[in-house]
């Protein structure tokens, strides 16, 4: 008898005419890693809550699901309970949102094993702990009586990953447990996840959407899409010679770090059209009475030339978004200067021009935040014109609304809807159509992708690239995905912690990186690729707090080249062949592939 | 006009839930009542019968609610009552409605030091004991139908201000609001096109739980004698008149105070069964 039985599972709501899951047949056994893949809403999420039994009572659900011979489906919560925890465990995707944020972490590990029974209090405390050292969080004895909030999102998650496997589940269910952090961090929790499954004999379930986290971590796969299940096979194969055309088309669309590069090659000569000097950017931190402040970017200068795309990659936290809305002129900057075609700009959007305005423009990661609820399609992609084009006749304006959405590959009949009534895709493109109506010269994407699924991320990404090939477009792409980084750029602006670490061509970048951090974001990437060996190292810890960054380079805690100068002196942008590196061992460090 | 368009979501809230469309039928057939009755009935409010005084509730000449002391026909009487209190009810909202979401839409928009200072004058003004304000005008002016308005809607915006500063100030921090920024939408501009539309479900629902209280205020006024004065009558004066009579003849407070229930267990339950359906969390 296999460990978990799902025979025939169907979830239906009353409100949708198709299942959420349908017929669905999985086996897992003992001590396996299995992975589930499938976009948004190919029911996953749902597969997984039905497992543990949190489903919505909304929810009609048939079929059977059986953990070594009894029937989970339908159980009473009393026997769930014996199950939940003890027998089997899940790891959510938002560490923020799933752990109490009013009980202390060691408590909430401590209350698993006292409410299984498992053993005592005193016990309890010493395997707590003993569980807090295993998943790597630092200074256990103070994180035992630490509060939620005073975690990092990957401490947290590590956390997370304690209180699951404390109760020494036979079966450990992770939804989506990397898709909240950033790359170096998830590369941390993908190997402390794997390193505990081969440790502890546990069965994994790993469901994600990125198909790089299976590879390295599952032995078998699961391919979903709309409910149901299109493959199922060994990683390998199923990597290598898919039968599914849905898992080919998954495989094809997903960005990979050694994909070819879909930019087209630029003149580099000609005069720059968005000139950025010495900008700088900082917040007054609210919990600090003493007016300190935090510098979100420290001063820094680019150049953007026509057609030019210029990606700027960092984790979470590096100044990526404050960059952006200081050019743009959302958010005031305490130095420097921003020009357009060579004529400098007031710092406040409201303070510029029309013509100006009309060039810049920003598509925002969120697509559904950033339409309003209220208003239509029609309404969101006129607005711009009605503004700039006051003279325009209804007519007029309405025509080339239409040729506007047509454009961006959407029917005119969207025009009508609500932002609720589209998919994330179909706003991210409405949104993108307002942005582009005026013909701006500069586009700036801030994450515009990351919220997106696979395939329709590469479609995207497509229509951009068309766009600038069509209008001379020149886009700053902000991301935190090397991969997309890889297909579209032609210059790589890599930060940290508010700092520019380096500037390179794309192809230099990806070839030879000159600075360890971009390196260590390069060898964090998952690999869509279930015969790569595993990331050798990947990056211990996590950035300092910005409030009080370490002295000298801002990543030497980090850097695992690090030598004395490091800590003393913050190193300077320097020229290394085409590429600006600010790093003191820039010169001596070999760090290409 | 993008404000207006933004009710038609409210709209498919009444039809969505089933409790809250009763609601409204019972309400609008209310008022319905209220302003159509008087034109049916053969008794006006304010003719007086000597001869029939307290007589008790009959179909005879269309008496359905008895008489009062003076022998003044309770159920034109009740209907009037009807009329003023929803009336009084239904402005004082809108006042409070129109000066709350202007002042706290500014001052959750604008922020800073002028959002300080505007959320402060509402502190103070919260500060006043309310009933001696009343009391006070009363006394330095003449009574007056409008004080009544105008004492109702000054406490009232209080709190439609602060719920509405609330709501923009985090409105004022979505991206579509940037959105609007970067292609050159004005300050005014981005108010009324993008903030207050998306304040109109809160607004709404908050207006309906408004109007209970106005209803409440006004009795309390009447029914301490300061409020509509007679002939005029509310349901506030006509409970307030049927405790006199109590022993009497019950039915002179019986029947204005359960029709006075009635109404506010309408609104608040349509007010509750609007937070309910407007408010995202719940639609699981």
């Amino acid at each position: 008898m296999s460990m978990l039985e799902i025979d025939g599972l169907t979830i239906r709501y009353a409100d949708s005419p198709a299942p959420a899951v349908s017929d669905l047949n999985v086996v897992i056994e003992r001590g396996e890693a299995i992975g589930i893949v499938g976009e948004s809403g190919s029911g996953k999420t749902q597969t997984a809550m039905a497992i543990m039994g949190l489903l919505p009572a909304n929810a009609d659900v048939s079929g059977s699901i059986r953990f070594d011979g009894t029937e989970l489906r339908g159980a009473t919560p009393t026997v769930l309970n014996r199950y939940r925890a003890s027998r089997i465990a899940m790891v959510f995707q938002d560490p923020r949102t799933a752990l109490n944020p009013y009980v202390r972490i060691g408590k909430q590990l401590r209350r698993v094993l006292l409410e299984h029974k498992m053993c005592g209090g005193a016990e309890a405390d010493v395997r707590t702990l003993d569980m807090l050292q295993k998943v790597g969080l630092p200074d256990p004895e103070r994180q035992f009586r630490a509060f939620p909030h005073e975690l990092s999102g990957g401490m947290r998650q590590r956390a997370m990953i304690g209180a699951a496997l404390i109760g020494e589940p036979d079966l450990l269910v992770a939804d989506e447990p990397t898709t909240a952090l950033d790359v170096t961090v998830q590369a941390q929790i993908l190997r402390l996840i794997s390193d505990l499954h081969a440790e502890t004999n546990s069965a994994l379930l790993l469901i994600t959407h990125d198909l790089g986290v299976v590879a390295g971590n599952c032995e078998r796969v699961v391919v979903m899409d709309k409910g149901c299940m299109v493959e199922e096979g060994s990683t390998r194969e199923v990597f290598s010679a898919p039968v599914s055309p849905r898992t080919e088309a998954l495989l094809s669309s997903a960005p990979r770090i050694d994909s070819e590069v879909m930019s087209s090659p630029i003149d580099t000569d000609a005069d720059p059209v968005l000139e950025i000097e010495d900008i700088a950017v900082s917040f007054k931190e609210h919990r600090s009475s003493w007016g300190e402040r935090l510098h979100a970017v420290k001063p820094m200068s680019l150049s953007l030339g026509e057609c030019e795309t210029v990606a700027v990659v960092g984790e979470s936290g590096s100044g990526k978004t404050s960059l952006a809305r200081a050019v743009l002129g959302l958010l005031p900057a305490d130095a420097g200067r921003v020009s357009f075609l060579g004529r400098a700009l007031p710092s406040h959007v409201g303070a510029r021009r029309n013509r100006v305005r009309q060039n810049l423009q920003m598509v925002f990661q969120d697509p559904l935040a950033s339409l309003n609820p209220a208003m239509s399609v029609r309404e969101i992609v006129a607005e711009p014109l009605r503004i700039h084009e006051s003279g325009m006749k209804k007519e007029e304006r309405n025509k080339s609304v239409d040729t506007m959405l047509t454009r961006v590959g959407l029917e005119a009949e969207l025009a009508g809807r609500y932002p609720h009534e589209l998919s994330g895709g179909q706003a991210q493109r409405v949104a993108i159509a307002r942005s582009l109506i005026l013909q701006p010269k500069v586009l700036i994407c801030d994450e515009a992708v990351a919220a997106l699924d696979g395939t329709v991320q590469h479609e995207i990404l497509k229509l951009l690239l068309t766009e600038q090939a069509n209008s001379g477009l020149s886009l700053i792409f902000i991301t935190h995905d090397l991969a997309v980084v890889r297909q579209i750029s032609h210059r790589v602006l890599v930060m940290y912690m508010g700092r520019l670490c380096e500037i390179a061509e794309n192809e230099a970048l990806f070839r030879r990186p000159r600075h360890p951090y971009t390196k260590a974001l390069l060898s964090s990437v998952p690999v869509i690729d279930p015969e790569a060996s595993a990331v050798d190292v990947p990056l211990a810890g996590e950035a300092a707090s910005a409030l009080s960054p370490p002295t000298g380079c801002p990543f030497h805690p980090r850097c695992p080249h690090a030598i004395a100068v490091c800590n003393e002196e913050t190193p300077e942008l320097t020229q290394c062949n085409s590429t600006l590196v600010a790093c003191h061992r820039a010169a001596d460090l070999d760090l290409s592939y | 006009m993008s404000a207006f368009r933004a009710l038609r979501p409210v709209a498919r809230y009444i039809r969505a839930s089933r409790m809250v469309a009763i609601c409204v039928l019972f309400l609008l057939l209310v008022a319905l009542v209220a302003l159509a009755g008087p034109l049916l009935s053969p008794n006006d409010y304010i003719s007086t019968d000597f001869d029939n005084r307290f007589g008790a509730p009959t179909m005879r000449g269309m008496q359905f609610f008895g008489t009062d002391e003076f022998g003044r026909d309770l159920f034109s009487r009740t209907l009037l009552g009807i009329q003023v209190t929803l009336f009084v009810a239904v402005i004082a909202s809108i006042v409070s409605l129109g000066i709350g979401v202007i002042y706290g839409a500014t001052a959750g928009f604008i922020g800073g030091k002028v959002d300080a200072v505007m959320m402060r004058a509402v502190d103070a003004l919260y500060a006043l004991p309310f009933v001696f304000l009343v009391i006070l005008l009363m006394v330095a002016f003449e009574r007056n139908f409008l004080l009544i308005f105008v004492a109702i809607g000054a406490i009232n915006w209080l709190d439609m201000a602060r719920i509405v500063r609330g709501q923009t100030i985090s409105l004022k921090h979505r991206e579509f609001v940037d959105a609007a920024r970067l292609i050159g939408v004005s300050t005014p501009g981005i108010i009324w096109r993008h903030i207050t539309p998306n304040l109109f479900g809160v607004v709404v629902v908050y207006m309906t739980l408004t109007i209970p209280q106005a209803i409440l205020v006004e009795s309390f006024l009447s029914f301490l004698g300061l409020g509509v004065q007679e002939p005029q009558t509310s349901l506030g004066a006509l409970v307030n008149n049927g405790i006199t009579h109590m022993g009497r003849a019950p039915w002179l407070l019986i029947i204005p105070a359960s029709v006075l229930a009635f109404i506010l267990f309408c609104f608040n339950f349509l007010g509750d069964g609007l937070r309910d359906v407007v408010d995202p969390k719940n639609k699981t």
